[in-house]
């Protein structure tokens, strides 16, 4: 299992197109992937439940990816969240 | 007569019949089907389509309203995705039809939206979610083409108004927006606002106004309903001299700034700040002139960091797509002061320690400036322009520190454009200094406003001064004749961008100078446009 931990800094927080952007990006893995954002918890592959979450500027998301291309996807989901927030 | 009160979202006025939006008919019937499996298929070849259509929509938008107000429909297409499972769901467990699953998935996603109290932003998508799925149930029914076909131009009201709907109206046919929720922020008041055409929201307007004539305001958000005949007078006054303004920009926009004899000028914008974005677009600038990234440093608490920075840069460069965008590095001090900056009280600010001179002291302020201008280059076409230069090694010192930024980005490989470099041509040291200068940047910008201040030893904040200023001094033309003569001398492109660039009785004669590119405020762009296009 990986584990990645994120700062959004982003005033706007997660809006719909980073959102967008993220969840496209971990569709393209296998490995089951799982975002946290204080007491919630979402399918980072599911564009809504994303948005749902509220993620907000100075939160922290917690990421575990687990599956046969973890390490891929978490690089990947890692670089996304740069170039979106 | 009736008046209604609401927000206004974009200004103008306009008098019309109203017409009540009338939305495309989805009602869903609750069906049993047997064969689950055909009817997930039929939902998934329905939601493919609207998926093409509302790439279709994208694309309609981009061309019309720009890539900001466009991507809504990307990320529109991207909602429907995340149906399929919930479809499929009800589908299977309650062996119902597909609209059904369709239409009660749309209505929870907006309910779970809706819910949202603190987040204005996922609350206002609840339109969004309704809108998509409305389109996949439409398709299902073998599509339909919305019933909004109007024989005259029209007032059109409704209680909301999807992207998709705003785009798919002739626009020819609407002369305003209304609509009875919504928000200043909402996507129909940014295209209304693209769209140049008044747009109202949160007016509580009785549906049985449809069909009666109306006058809107949007200078202050308000609707007349069957109006008296002084009232529609005055209005009809206003819009007559509004659209002699639209005339006159919709005639020039899009057309090169080139005179007559075929010399072409590249007509700039000054922006302040991201937010000055649309009235660039709007208002048809061929670049951005000048940035004036201070705005970054006086919103901020603190020093802002590299990131915050990037992403400003990087999204004006985005904007720009591919057209030049001059960015003036950090120019405070004098009038415009920080508090975290913690400058010392000068005796004589307009004189003392500001602009470049702060940032070749502090080093690290401009390196983290820099680095982010660089990475934000690799997005588009930035050029770096230094303010307040005097003397040649302050170029030679910045570029220097250039120089070392690139190569730490380099070892990162990070990747970065190696932008043209600028410098302000607004002392009179640096006129005097001209030739020197140009060999060691790629343009100069005239900042008429410091230039003239510190040519005439006059401050301009001086009420008692008045009669000793003159903005059209022959020393400050002279400054500026010879600036742009030494540019020209080293393949060096020279543009204004004070207060003097965008003055009408001047356009001529810094033309006839040689001037390459004039940068102003966007609104005077189509105007000074005008002049250059009569010119011989």
């Amino acid at each position: 299992m990986k584990k990645v931990d994120y700062k959004v800094t982003d005033p706007k927080g997660m809006h719909a197109r980073p959102a967008g952007i993220i969840s496209s990006t971990a569709k393209q893995f296998a490995s089951v992937i799982r975002v946290a954002c204080g007491s919630e918890e979402a399918d980072m592959k599911k564009l809504l439940p994303l948005m749902g979450l509220t993620v907000r500027q100075n939160d922290v998301l917690h990421i575990t990816i687990e599956g046969a291309d973890e390490a891929e996807a978490a690089a990947a989901v890692e670089a996304s969240l740069k170039e979106c927030f | 007569m009736e008046v209604y009160q609401g927000k206004a979202s974009f200004k103008g006025v306009a008098i019309g019949r109203i017409a009540e939006m009338k939305k495309a008919s989805t009602v869903v019937r609750r069906m049993h089907v047997d064969d689950v499996d055909a009817e997930f298929q039929r939902y998934l070849a329905a939601k493919e389509q609207a998926q093409a259509e509302i790439m279709e929509l994208h694309d309609k938008a981009l061309k019309e309203v720009g890539e900001a107000q466009a991507e809504i429909f990307e990320v529109h297409a991207m909602f429907l995705d995340d149906f399929d499972d919930s479809v499929e769901n009800i589908i299977r467990e309650q062996s119902v039809n597909a609209e059904y699953a369709v239409a009660t998935t749309g209505d929870n996603t907006a309910a779970m939206l809706a819910a949202m109290d603190d987040n204005p932003y996922m609350q206002a998508r609840t339109t969004d979610v309704k809108d998509v799925a409305d389109r996949v149930i439409r398709d299902m029914n073998g599509g339909s083409g919305d019933g909004n076909v109007f024989t005259e131009p029209v007032l059109l009201i409704s209680d909301d108004l999807a992207p998709s709907e705003t785009v798919q109206l002739d626009k020819s046919k609407v002369l305003a927006f209304v609509t009875r929720g919504g928000s200043t922020n909402s996507h129909t008041a940014i295209l209304a606002r693209t769209m140049n055409i008044p747009a109202l929201c949160q007016v509580p307007i009785p549906k049985e106004a449809d069909g009666k004539m109306g006058i809107v305001d949007g200078f202050t958000g308000s609707i007349y309903v069957d109006p008296d005949a002084d009232i529609l007078e005055k209005y009809q006054q206003m819009a007559e001299e509004e659209a002699e303004k639209q005339r006159l920009l919709i005639q020039l926009k899009g057309k090169d700034t080139v005179t007559k004899s075929g010399k072409a000028i590249k007509l700039y914008a000054n922006i302040g700040g991201i937010g000055d974005l649309n009235f660039v677009l709007e208002n048809d600038a061929a670049g951005i002139g000048l940035f004036r990234s201070e705005f970054l440093y006086l919103q901020s608490e603190d020093y802002p960091t590299e990131e915050e920075q990037f992403k400003a840069y990087r999204t004006v460069a985005e904007m720009m797509a591919g057209k030049e965008v001059v960015i003036r590095t950090l120019d405070i001090g004098a009038d415009k002061q920080i508090d975290y900056f913690n400058l010392e009280k000068e005796e004589n600010p307009a004189l003392g320690f500001r602009a470049i001179r702060i940032c070749l002291t502090n080093e690290e302020i401009f390196k983290t400036q820099l680095r982010a201008l660089y990475r934000a280059s690799a997005y588009g076409n930035i050029c770096i322009m230094l303010p307040m230069i005097t003397s040649v090694w302050e170029v030679e010192k910045a570029k220097s520190i250039m120089e070392e930024v690139k190569d730490d980005l380099r070892i990162h490989k990070v990747p970065f454009k190696d932008v043209p470099i600028g410098v302000m041509i607004e002392t009179p040291a640096a006129v005097l200094i001209a030739d020197d200068l140009a060999e060691l940047v790629d343009f100069f910008s005239i900042g008429t406003n410091d230039l003239t201040q510190y040519t005439l030893a006059i401050d301009r904040q001086n009420q008692k001064l008045e009669r000793f200023f003159n903005a059209h001094h022959p020393a400050v033309l002279k400054a500026i004749q010879m600036t742009i003569d030494a540019g020209h001398r080293h393949n060096t492109w020279v543009g204004i961008c004070g207060e003097l660039g965008a003055d009408p009785t001047l356009t001529e004669t810094f033309v006839r100078m040689g001037i390459d590119e004039l940068s102003m405020s966007p609104s005077s762009i189509l105007p000074v446009r005008k002049i250059i296009r009569d010119m011989d």
